[in-house]
């Protein structure tokens, strides 16, 4: 249910709440929206596509060399060969952390994010303080995630202004060895793969 | 355009707050909106070009004031108005109060999800239109302020950088929002020194990259 949020301040959500009613009550009137089409959204939305998505795409490339390296050429195919691909994912590229560089996807001029792998973004995603920050003060913005970098590892910023959608592929954590693809996946967090996080370890 | 949605580099926002166990919507209404523009859309009367800049020609206090679904019911309220499907006073009185536009399509229940899992791919044939940079090239994005859409952030104008990739023949969003045609262009990422963009204030070492079409693009 609605409740105070920073972002969206919690005055402002009933009369929303109530205008969208009333568009959804309009367009449906004129017959130019179909209910049962939103219910299909949403759920598809709240169900199917989300973060797990891309943790089993992550956990793949850790353990297939050959789905890693075509998931850095042609990451579009790659990700659909497991079933992930269409609106807001159609031209997706895949960027590897490595011990020299740290990848940071931000949208600093709306909120672009690669909707089949990693769902519908979060709020800080789409608020002001990440997307102005992200790209002047990517070590910064890192810190109030609580990850430290290496001082040697450069940080690269993917903003972005195309219809291109970049997941990240966190490095695979220490001690990881013993575990299947499964408990990998487990191990892969959604900042992960935006580049605010870095995987957990086992 | 240089509205407030143009956000890189900006400050006094504060601290990015994360929040732990975030649901998917925050409120019914979220997901009805977030429905809402997908259905919308569908109708194929406007591009997703069109949408973001309806977005940023919000009022930039009313913007940077409205939670990002707010700032879609806002966007999507003028697209239908501005394409005739409803009238601001079915706004105000919140039911339907006569025709309006009639759409190419309704999006039916049973097509949402292949819908989606379809897209719309922006790349188009380059037909023999050959990339005018090539991976490695300097090069230096063009300074413009243009009033209307445009995706080259203003942090990024006239600052050298380099073509890292070419990445396919896509549709112009500058062209494609106000209806003037897709105009596709050669699209490439090009990366910057953090220190080209900021100056003394970029971390050394550290590097960012736009996605830019080739006028978005001069050689250095």
């Amino acid at each position: 249910m609605p409740h105070d949020h920073d972002d969206a301040g919690g005055s402002e959500l009933d009369p929303m709440a109530a205008r969208v009613m009333a568009l959804e009550t309009i367009l449906t009137e004129k017959g130019l929206v179909d209910p049962a089409a939103l219910d299909a959204l949403v759920e598809l939305y709240e169900t199917q596509i989300g973060p797990r998505n891309g943790a089993r795409v992550v956990a793949k490339a850790w353990v297939d060399p050959e789905f890693a390296a075509w998931l850095g050429e042609d990451a579009t195919a790659a990700i659909a060969s497991l079933g992930y691909g269409g609106r807001q994912g159609e031209h997706m590229r895949a960027v590897f952390n490595t011990p020299e560089t740290h990848n940071l996807v931000v949208c600093t001029l709306c909120s672009c994010y690669p909707l089949p792998v990693l769902g519908l973004p979060p709020v800080w995603y789409k608020s002001p303080p990440y997307r102005s920050r992200a790209v002047i003060d990517p070590r910064g913005v890192l810190a109030e995630f609580g990850v430290a970098l290496p001082a040697g590892t450069a940080i690269r910023v993917w903003d972005s202004t195309a219809e291109l959608r970049y997941l990240v592929v966190p490095m695979r954590p220490a001690g990881s060895e013993a575990l299947d693809e499964a408990g990998l996946a487990a191990l892969v967090t959604r900042d992960s793969m935006i580049g605010t996080g870095l995987a957990l370890r086992p | 355009m240089n509205g407030a949605q143009d956000l890189g580099g900006q400050a006094g926002f504060g601290r990015v707050a994360p929040e732990a166990d975030e649901p998917v919507f925050h409120g019914r209404w979220e997901g009805r909106m977030l429905a809402l523009n997908l259905a919308a859309g569908a109708m194929g009367a406007w591009s997703i070009d069109e949408t973001r800049h309806a977005r940023e020609s919000l009022p930039p206090a009313e913007y940077l004031s409205s939670s990002y679904y707010a700032i879609w019911l806002k966007a999507l309220e003028r697209l239908l108005v501005r394409h005739g499907f409803v009238s601001a006073e079915e706004l105000a009185a919140g039911h339907a109060l006569g025709p309006g536009a009639v759409p190419k399509r309704v999006l039916a229940a049973g097509e949402a999800a292949a819908m989606i899992a379809r897209g719309a791919p922006y790349a188009r044939d380059p037909g023999g239109r050959a990339p005018g940079f090539a991976a490695g090239e300097p090069v230096r994005t063009v300074v413009m302020h243009p009033l209307g859409h445009t995706r080259l952030p203003r942090y990024a104008r006239g600052k050298l950088g380099r073509i890292e990739a070419v990445q396919g023949f896509h549709v112009l969003p500058d062209s494609n929002a106000h209806g003037r045609g897709e105009a596709p262009e050669w699209l490439y990422t090009v990366v910057f020194a953090a220190e080209e963009l900021w100056g003394r204030d970029g971390e050394p070492g550290a590097t960012v990259s736009i996605d830019a079409w080739e006028s978005y693009l001069e050689r250095a």
